[in-house]
């Protein structure tokens, strides 16, 4: 441990970054005899945020940021002029173990970019796991890459020791990915991402016979797309991650708002900030999808490829069925409250496990948590007979909706001159 | 106005409602033992804490109750927030009059207000596991320094007991000038005297440079490099940032260290 540790750890970190999903969720073990720590599952912890906002929950490195491909979205490929470095397996180990000790770090979340071969990479992804867990007796959480074309022996390997495997999707059509990537293809990602699937399958009927098996990929899998790379819809990205939610052990697919950072490349489009918004919507459709019940092809459709990115998408669905309003809290199912713009999945539960006592009110649903600005259009409950979205119509309720429009800051007055089109 | 004087403790609080029950008479106000008494009052009853009595209100409690209501009683307690124990007694007498448990009725003000507290304090005890850094002293000890703003401590001592089962760590809260220590076979509640000059640590929370081990330094010099590296530029968020990472834990952060 020494300087060049410092250096290899912030080039690593920084190539690392662009990864998005930090999570450490999803097992649950307590610490053993004799072993470091362990994983609380659930929601997972979060130990820190970076200045982004994002969270840090593992230590998210690269075990080398060489790379033999040429993808066009990615700072790491080959053609870029960047510091690289690789770290040996035995820094690596204990590094994560230092930081684990400390509470920096719920464990480790390693990647790397293709040396050689896929097989060779993973081989050493493989292996600082397994010195982690077999020689070092590290109970923390553990999130490998596994890189795509790597061969399904050592995917089996890398399941045994970590909790986690994600293989990137990046491009959500294949025709796209070839344009940016010309050495990838989507047959290369959904490969492994199908033989970690059979691979917990398996584990699961192998631990039904013995109960000590150990246990393979407890935390599942998840995946990342790059929003706003390529001309891809709304529809198409959630269309496929609804396909990857069908699978038995994907938990999470990432959005990840591209980041313009090879400018160089006509390939690309030039963004002056990547697309926050257009990635935030994505994430609240996901959620839709995971937790309110929702199908994609509701929340987007082929008249509306796009999600709308003033109003977010719960209230956008509900602004297109009106027909489906107002919801009864007294009486309505817990599914159908759910779909209340303004009510959670925790208001929700609320209201369905008090309204047993008593009927339910304007006021005791706002003392509960429920957005009655946003709910109110949507709701009948004990007294209110109210104005809802069919009495005010969805359009001039989207208006009343739209955040106020941005004040002038320099308080110059504008004159409107005409435009070539009105000449 | 009826008050109840009692020695603000949890058991004591429960042996208010079992002498509320056997006199008949309910509070208007719960008094600390020692503090003034108001200018104008009916009467005024002095509790004195009694373990069987308090077990035995615990234990009715127990019969109408979930365990995870009872733990949401006794973590709320934990929040020491002016008023807290009049709302508990309000609603274990709620609890104890109901034919049946009133743990789910939202719908109460009381009931409302007690998941509101717990659900503070149960953030405050997760942001324990998340901000608590450890600094590895030379005769390789952990010290975590902290300040929670509820008494949170107890409640995540399993948790690092369970996680670091092989280190020898000190947990300290520097506001209520207590901790726990562990010393690989058991936890133990620790105190000190803060007046020693070598024992600065437990008012500063950060370690001298005679204390702390040789290679901390280093790795804490590692971390921050790491946090700065891993923050991506273009999506700088510092709100974001600071709600998720209130100011108030950056003091003991390693890596908000200058």
């Amino acid at each position: 441990m020494d300087e060049k540790v410092l250096e290899k750890l912030k080039i690593l970190a920084e190539s690392a970054k662009y990864d998005v999903s930090c999570s450490s969720s999803g097992t649950v073990r307590s610490n053993r005899q004799g072993t470091l720590g362990n994983t609380v599952g659930g929601w997972g912890i979060c130990h820190s945020f970076a200045e982004d906002g994002r969270c840090i929950s593992l230590l998210k490195v690269m075990l080398t940021n060489y790379c033999i491909y040429d993808c066009a979205y990615c700072i790491n490929r080959r053609t870029n002029d960047l510091r690289r470095a690789t770290f040996s397996v035995s820094e690596l180990v204990e590094l994560t173990i230092a930081f684990y000790r400390r509470n920096y770090i719920e464990g480790l979340f390693l990647s790397s970019g293709v040396v050689r071969n896929p097989d060779y990479t993973m081989e050493r992804l493989v292996w600082v796991a397994k010195d982690l867990r077999e020689v070092h007796r590290f109970n923390g959480y553990i999130h490998l890459k596994s890189i795509p074309g790597a061969s399904g022996e050592l995917v089996r390997q890398a399941g045994l020791y970590a909790d986690r495997l994600s293989v990137n999707i990046e491009i959500p059509t294949e025709c796209h990915l070839k344009m940016l990537a010309p050495e990838k293809d989507h047959k290369s990602v959904f490969g492994p991402m199908r033989s970690i699937q059979q691979g917990v399958l398996e584990n699961k009927e192998e631990r039904k016979l013995f109960r000590h098996a150990p246990r393979f990929v407890p935390a599942g899998q998840s995946t990342q797309m790059i929003i706003g790379a390529t001309p891809e819809t709304d529809r198409d990205v959630l269309s496929l991650s609804s396909m990857l939610y069908q699978r038995p052990t994907m938990r999470h697919v990432y959005y990840s708002g591209y980041v313009s950072v090879n400018t160089y490349d006509s390939r690309l489009p030039v963004l002056k900030q990547p697309p926050l918004v257009r990635e935030n919507r994505l994430y609240q459709a996901d959620w839709l999808m995971r937790f309110y019940q929702f199908r994609a092809d509701e929340i987007v459709d082929e008249k509306n490829p796009f999600l709308d990115l003033e109003i977010d998408p719960k209230l956008a669905w509900a602004l297109r069925h009106p027909e489906q309003f107002p919801v009864d809290v007294n009486k309505a199912d817990y599914e159908r409250i759910l779909r209340i713009p303004g009510v959670g999945v925790k208001s929700a539960r609320l209201i369905v496990a008090s309204r047993r006592f008593s009927r339910l009110g304007y006021y005791e649903l706002k003392k509960m948590g429920v957005v009655m600005k946003r709910a109110r259009y949507f709701i009948t409950c004990s007294e209110l007979p109210m104005q809802t979205v069919n009495e005010i119509t969805p359009r001039r309720l989207r208006d009343m909706f739209l955040p106020p429009a941005a004040k002038k800051s320099d308080g110059q007055l504008t004159l409107p001159f005409p435009t070539d089109e009105n000449t | 106005m009826v008050l109840f004087v009692y020695d603000y403790s949890f058991e004591g609080l429960l042996t208010v409602v079992f002498e509320a029950y056997a006199r008949k008479r309910f509070p208007d106000a719960l008094l600390r033992e020692g503090c003034p008494l108001p200018l104008f009052y009916d009467e005024a009853i002095t509790v004195l804490t009694d373990e069987g009595r308090a077990g035995r209100v615990w234990n009715a409690l127990k019969k109408k109750l979930s365990p995870m209501a009872l733990g949401c009683l006794s973590q709320c307690w934990l929040s020491e927030r002016e008023g807290v124990d009049l709302l508990l007694f309000r609603y274990m007498r709620k609890t104890i009059d109901a034919r049946m448990s009133i743990e789910t009725n939202f719908a109460d003000p009381d009931v409302l207000a007690l998941s509101r507290i717990w659900k503070k304090v149960n953030a405050e005890r997760i942001r324990l596991l998340q901000f608590v850094r450890f600094q590895r002293a030379s005769d390789g000890t952990y010290f975590g320094a902290l300040e929670p703003d509820y008494n949170v401590l107890p409640l995540v001592v399993d948790h690092f007991k369970d996680r670091f089962a092989d280190q020898r760590w000190l947990l300290y809260d520097i506001r209520r000038r207590y901790g726990f220590y562990y010393d690989l076979h058991r936890v133990e509640e620790v105190t000190f005297d803060t007046g020693d000059e070598r024992e600065q640590h437990l008012i500063t929370g950060l370690l001298r440079d005679t204390m702390i081990a040789d290679d901390e330094r280093f790795f804490q010099q590692l971390w921050k490099a790491y946090f700065h590296s891993i923050c991506i530029r273009e999506r700088l968020n510092p709100r974001k940032h600071k709600q998720d990472m209130p100011v108030r834990y950056w003091k003991y952060l390693t890596e908000k260290q200058p």
